[in-house]
């Protein structure tokens, strides 16, 4: 999107340029998100974007097709002889990565965990994308009391530890205890409620940069309604940085499920199959040298959410040009500026400050180029190719 | 041309004087402008050592009067919270009580009154550091702080060092190998760190340092010897590794540490994942800055570019999100110590949960939630303390 | 290390500092190398100014930058860039530095000042601490003369109080005094060569004025030759001994500063000569037959469309701190069909009046009638009728369009808004006579605003401005940020379409040149006030106000031979004000 615009700075009629296929059109397939990224990605950055892509396709394959991959339901304590399956038995033939102390599979219960990681993930993060970019498109164009108190509000809840937050919730929306989807639901809200503020943050930013833009005056100056200035404006431009957060939160998502689980505040074994769940289960196992209940499950964590930080970290290499290993050519021949930090940025506020440089850390680093980036665009045709 | 040598040597100064003497810039797009160049104009009338301005003591006291919203906030939010799911004790003893010897008991306890009521006499009591009750073992919450705080200081305060050493060390490392081996090896160790629960890493320690290798104790802050030592002491502060120093005695001191290092590895890691990628970050950003640029045009060398220049403008905002990853490393502890049975805040508060005391539950997560405000605003005047925009 | 860089043939003949020779440098990119520019040849002699002028991606930074090797890691150079060694032990290659050697050469032979003083200057370190770091590089330990040599220098360029301010911040520096400072840290190294990059772009005319002695100061007491890359032939006609004109990467004509001005030989040099606005110059537009369009009706006849009595701004200040007040009751008129310049540096509130008259920015104070509303304490509801008669062109090219907009979409909104059509398909045809009137081809409305250059761009801007026929028109630095010689013709079209609509405009801009050439009437603005209004032709030529006068002084003529004198009369002028 607004990558583009970035990367293909060009001053026409410069025969040096004509050479080059930035101005050439770009097929349709190289339009999509994540293919435009790997085009631009070089080196091992390229592996490591690739890495996480395969690892988060394969832990998708695996929660859609679990029916079919899982020898055994993730609840199953009994062959289909109706012979209960041993307890703790050692990964072997008939149960290969072996038995909890329950008698449960500890493949089949891994395998099903990725279907409720996955489902969990899809509803925290679909839930306070639209929770959080409503508020901050709101907050951050009215400003006034309103935003003063919901920003108020956002960073007093983002300070605080989010897995005690995600507890709390939990204990409301299931009284913490849980059956099948109301589990997963508990689970889902809970993580909602916890990164609405950083959704809320990082559109609010965004918006407040670009509402000061002189798009957005001049559609203000020609008398465009609020409602207009919002959805056709503000809305797309401000949403640029959404993937890279999205990737990244649904991660924290997992790990904050896993340690509700872990406390006991997940999912019943019987309702769904959750890997924090088993790996509380699995604390006293260790001890006495069962390693296998709590390996697999947990491997699977640090797998899925190692995939999904390595695609979003790699997302954020490739959005800020600061960190990209090698710049496309309409960045070189655009301007130097916007790979500046702005040393002038003075801090005001004690929460404005924190609130920058806050967005360093959750990645949206795009928001602290505001005043960079507006004036690499007015020096773009001052300075285009000078440096 | 030497006449005007003459005199374009002798311009600049009062020019200078007059340039100093300006109005700030206005900033037609970004509204209310700030005021620069106040303090130079002042400055050069009344020429005097450089001190810490009253903008300074200004930007102290509003960070700190930002405390009390921000707990206010969260103590509103957690108390209605906790209270939407009902009230406390039939929470707690739910099934185990008939419906009359409940009634009594919620109504002993003024449970049955309105929330607001409820509410406001919660908030009267906060002032007055209290807390609440604990209905399960019947103790103030505040008490609890006082026996099982120590310990979560401890932790926190060793892992926050692993996190240091390690973070800050690999972060420079990756931002002075920047793309290359190194750089990719640091990055994914540190993707791993953040992506490996606490508790998982926990487990795994424990199964390769105790089960297997059996070199190191699996769980709790000492052994039973030790805490028979630590009676004798007078005023023992909390800190083992303190008190193993009050006692003078080596083995006390190695049991100690040898029980606090895989708490403070699993729960360092965690936190020295985060802080490598916001070391690298903002050294490369700062390193690819225009004044880095003008520093090498000198002739300054990369080496003192990268360890002296870039790094003290990175250190602002390293030291303000670091200080923001103590709520992190708090919510880790009570992972961590569930995981090592290390007796602090979160270990009860984790016992709590199970017992579902709902009263202790909501008394810890305000205590944690208070800790975490005041920590924040100390680091946010230490970054401050560092960046002479907000000092003069 | 003399082994590795001396020839047995000397490059540089003995008044020469610096030879640039065949230079080549290209930059890799994803899509393939770039050449930025092409077999660059130039000598740089000793104790000159050599001014390389050019316009946008003429490549005359990456030049400047080749001759202490400053380029990013993906550049790649051919040619060569001999410097003669300060200490006179022979010459060496530049370009075939590197490690140790390069770091050495770096501020020793060569130093650089830049174009940002605010973004040049470590903020959390003491520019001391700064000044001195350059000469720790190069070997000099002893403490107390490192702080002694930065107080001097620092008294040298200028910077009063030197002793007490070694120890402040960069922050605590106005704007020209950081430029002061820079240049300091080239300087406290005693180089032989001096490069500045636009050293005085981002900074006020009348500070760029005391910039420029100070350069002067270092070729004539520092005995450094000066290599200043600028765009303003103004600049160049001021303090260069020598010309290098530069063009899509190649020097097109090089010489003699007078001959460059007097008798340029490239067809290129002769255009950016004839594009640059002087004082006193009068823009006449022709119409498709080459009749000299003039405006029929005399302005003073029109009615009132704008009228300031007594208007304040003020921006509210932070906790605890003052308002600031960017316009300090102000009074003016604006006719229809009158163009009313308003002139200003940085901070005397010139945009904000503008975007007063807009309804961008609410009035604190006073009154400001537009069109029949009063601006102060207005309701956007009563104000939005008035909107469709109201136009603005913003000063940033880049950002004026929504990028992820079409320039069809975003040239109809105002159509839309107004609901004149109601669709964008519906208004192309519109759109399309709409770019043709600023002279873009129809094409380009199914283009994205990064497609377009700055000059084109700001022409769809006035086509957007322009749309709803407006009977006032604000244009806030409207061609600031274009090279000159797009500057040209976007202000000759400007001029062309005000006479053929008619309508009322303020036109503001910090460029007493480029007002001079459009105006009939100007305003002189100054830390929020009006300090001299009147006709154009009076505030020019009979300027009343000593800041005004101070500001045309300041502005350098695009003549080397008037330049000199004009320069005596600033430096007549300072010595007045003391």
């Amino acid at each position: 999107m607004s990558d583009n615009t970035a990367n293909t700075v060009t001053v026409p009629g410069d025969e040096r340029l004509d050479n080059l296929k930035v101005r050439k059109p770009v097929p349709w397939l190289s339009r999509l998100p994540l293919a435009k990224d790997l085009s631009i990605a070089v080196g091992w950055q390229k592996g490591m974007l690739v890495a996480g892509l395969v690892i988060t396709a394969f832990f998708l394959l695996v929660a859609i097709f679990a029916p079919v991959i899982a020898p055994y339901g993730f609840s199953q304590i009994k062959g289909a002889n109706g012979v209960a399956f041993p307890t703790q038995s050692a990964p072997g033939a008939g149960h290969i990565w072996g038995t909890t102390v329950g008698g449960f599979d500890v493949f089949s219960r891994t395998v099903w965990g990725t279907r409720t990681a996955v489902i969990a993930i899809v509803i925290a993060v679909l839930l306070s994308i639209f929770a959080g970019v409503l508020l901050g498109l709101v907050s951050g164009y009215f400003g006034g009391w309103v935003d003063r108190v919901l920003v108020v509000i956002a960073d007093a809840i983002y300070s605080f530890p989010s897995l005690l937050l995600a507890i709390l919730m939990a204990i409301v929306i299931s009284g913490g205890q849980s059956s099948l989807w109301g589990g997963i639901l508990a689970s889902g809200l809970s993580i909602t409620v916890v990164y609405i503020p950083q959704y809320f943050r990082t559109i609010r930013a965004e918006v407040i940069r670009i509402k000061e833009s002189a798009y957005v005056e001049s559609a203000k100056v020609v008398g465009a309604s609020t409602w207009r200035i919002m959805t056709k404006h503000l809305l797309r431009n401000s949403t640029r940085t959404l993937p890279v957060i999205l990737t990244l939160n649904s991660s924290e998502a997992i790990l904050t499920l896993a340690g509700l689980g872990f406390l006991g505040f997940g999912i019943e074994p019987t309702a769904a199959a959750e890997w924090g769940y088993d790996l509380n289960r699995s604390v006293a196992d260790v001890t006495a040298g069962i390693w296998w209940t709590a390996i697999f499950p947990g491997l699977a964590i640090v797998l899925i959410v190692l995939g999904i930080t390595l695609v979003g970290e790699s997302l954020n290499d490739l959005a800020d040009p600061r960190l990209r290993a090698r710049k496309s050519a309409g960045e070189v021949v655009g301007s130097i500026e916007d790979t500046s930090v702005d040393p002038n940025e003075k801090p005001g506020e004690a929460n404005e400050v924190a609130a920058e440089l806050e967005s360093l850390r959750i990645a949206a680093a795009a928001d602290e180029e505001s005043g960079g980036a507006d004036r690499a665009d007015a020096t773009t045709e001052k300075e285009a190719r000078d440096e | 041309m030497s006449q005007s040598a003459i005199q374009s040597a002798a311009v600049p100064e009062p020019l200078a004087r007059h340039e100093a003497e300006k109005k700030p810039p206005e900033n037609p797009v970004a509204g209310p402008p700030e005021q620069p160049s106040g303090a130079p104009a002042k400055a050069a009338e009344k020429p005097k050592k450089n001190r810490i301005s009253g903008g300074f003591f200004r930007f102290v006291v509003t960070r700190f009067l930002l405390i009390i919203p921000t707990v206010f906030i969260l103590v509103t939010v957690v108390f209605f919270v906790m209270r939407a799911t009902g009230d406390p004790i039939s929470a707690a003893q739910g099934g185990r009580l008939s419906p009359q010897e409940l009634q009594r008991r919620i109504h002993d306890a003024g449970y049955d009154r309105p929330l607001i009521v409820q509410y406001f006499q919660y908030l009267g009591n906060l002032l007055h550091g209290d807390l609440g009750t604990t209905l399960t073992d019947n103790q103030p919450v505040s008490s609890i702080l006082v026996h099982y705080g120590a310990a979560t200081l401890e932790l926190a305060m060793l892992s926050l060092i692993v996190a240091l050493v390690v973070g800050i060390g690999l972060g420079r490392i990756a931002a002075k190998h920047r793309d290359h081996g190194a750089d990719a090896g640091i990055r994914v160790f540190a993707i791993l760190c953040y992506a490996t629960p606490v508790f998982f890493l926990g487990l795994v320690l424990k199964l390769v340092f105790s089960t297997w290798l059996n070199v190191l104790p699996s769980s709790g802050r000492s052994s039973l010897s030790t805490d028979m030592q630590f009676n004798r002491l007078v005023s023992p502060t909390g800190l083992y590794i303190i008190d193993a120093l009050q006692l003078g005695d080596m083995h006390v001191l190695l049991d100690v540490l040898a029980h606090a290092v895989l708490p403070s590895l699993a729960l360092g890691l965690l936190t020295a994942g985060v802080f490598i990628r916001l070391v690298r970050t903002n050294v490369i950003s700062t390193y690819n800055s225009d004044y880095i640029e003008a520093a090498r045009s000198r002739g300054v060398s990369e080496k003192r570019l990268l360890s002296k220049h870039s790094w003290k403008p990175a250190l602002i905002p390293i030291i303000t999100v670091m200080g923001m990853q103590i709520a992190m490393l708090l919510a880790g502890a009570v992972l961590t110590e569930t995981t090592f049975e290390w007796k602090g805040l979160g270990f009860m508060l984790s016992n709590y949960l199970k017992a579902r005391d709902f009263v202790a539950v909501q008394g810890i997560v305000i205590l944690i939630a208070i800790i975490v405000s005041v920590v924040n605003f100390i680091v946010d005047v230490i970054s401050a303390l560092i960046d002479p925009r907000v000092r003069y | 290390m003399s082994e590795t860089t001396t020839t047995a043939t000397p490059h540089l003949g003995k008044d020469e500092l610096a030879r640039i020779d065949d230079l080549s440098v290209s930059f890799m990119t994803d899509a393939g190398s770039i050449k930025a520019i092409d077999g660059v040849d130039f000598t740089i002699p000793k104790g000159k100014v050599v001014g390389v002028v050019g316009e946008s991606g003429s490549g005359k930074s990456v030049t400047a930058r080749s001759i202490i090797k400053l380029l990013p890691v993906t550049a790649a150079t051919s040619g060569a860039v001999y410097l003669a060694r300060r200490d006179g032990t022979g010459e060496l290659d530049a370009l075939a530095l590197s490690g140790e050697q390069l770091r050495r050469m770096r501020g020793d032979e060569a130093a650089m000042v830049f174009q940002e003083p605010g973004s040049v200057l470590n903020p959390v370190f003491t520019i001391g601490w700064q000044i001195e770091e350059g000469l720790r590089a190069h070997g000099l330990k002893d403490k107390k003369e490192l702080r002694a040599k930065a107080v001097d220098i620092l008294k040298k360029v200028g910077i009063p109080d030197a002793e007490t301010r070694v120890d402040y911040y960069p922050h605590q520096f106005s704007g020209g005094q950081k430029q002061r400072i820079v240049i300091a840290m080239a300087l406290v190294l005693n180089p032989g060569l001096i490069l500045a990059d636009e050293p005085t772009t981002a900074l006020d005319v009348t500070v760029q004025a005391e910039i420029l002695d100070l350069l002067r100061l270092a070729r004539d007491e520092f005995g450094a030759s000066v290599l200043i890359i600028t765009h303003n032939m103004g600049v160049v006609a001021d303090i260069a001994d020598q010309v290098v004109v530069m063009y899509r990467g190649h020097v097109v004509e090089q010489g003699d500063v007078e001959q460059i001005f007097y008798h340029p030989q490239a067809e290129y040099t002769q255009r950016l000569l004839a594009a640059v606005p002087r004082i006193g110059q009068q823009l006449t537009v022709h119409d498709d037959e080459g009749k000299a369009l003039e405006r029929s009706s005399d302005w003073r006849q029109e009615p009132v469309a704008v009228e300031a009595k007594g208007l304040t701004i003020t921006y509210p200040g932070r906790l605890m701190q003052p308002d600031f007040v960017a316009v300090d009751g102000v009074d003016f008129t604006i006719h229809r069909s009158e163009v009313l310049g308003l002139v200003g540096e940085s901070g005397s509130g010139k945009s904000t009046t503008g975007r007063a008259i807009a309804g961008l920015q609410k009035v604190s104070g006073g009154s400001l009638n537009v069109l029949g509303v009063e601006m102060n304490g207005v309701k956007e509801r009563d104000f939005k009728p008035k909107r469709a008669d109201i136009g603005f062109v913003f000063q940033d090219p880049g950002s004026s369009f929504d990028p992820l907009m079409t320039i069809a979409e975003n040239v109809a909104e105002p159509l839309l808004v107004h609901h004149k059509y109601s669709s964008v398909a519906d208004a192309k045809d519109y759109v399309g006579d709409l770019l043709e009137m600023v002279q873009l081809p129809r094409a380009y409305m199914n283009r994205f605003p990064h497609e377009l250059s700055g000059g084109q761009r700001q022409r769809a801007s006035l086509a957007r401005a322009l749309a709803l026929k407006p009977s006032l028109l604000i244009a806030d630095e409207p061609t600031s940020a274009l090279d000159v010689s797009v500057q040209a013709k976007v202000l000759e079209l400007f001029k062309k379409l005000q006479i053929e609509i008619g309508f009322a405009c303020l036109f503001i801009t910090h460029d007493l040149a480029v007002v001079d050439m459009l105006a009939d009437r100007i305003m002189v603005m100054h830390q929020g006030r009006i300090v001299e209004h009147g006709d154009a032709d009076q505030v020019i030529e009979r300027p009343e106000n000593p800041y005004t006068r101070k500001l045309l002084a300041s502005l350098p003529v695009p003549d080397p031979r008037e330049q000199r004198a004009h320069r005596e009369h600033l430096h007549a002028l300072a010595a007045e004000a003391v």
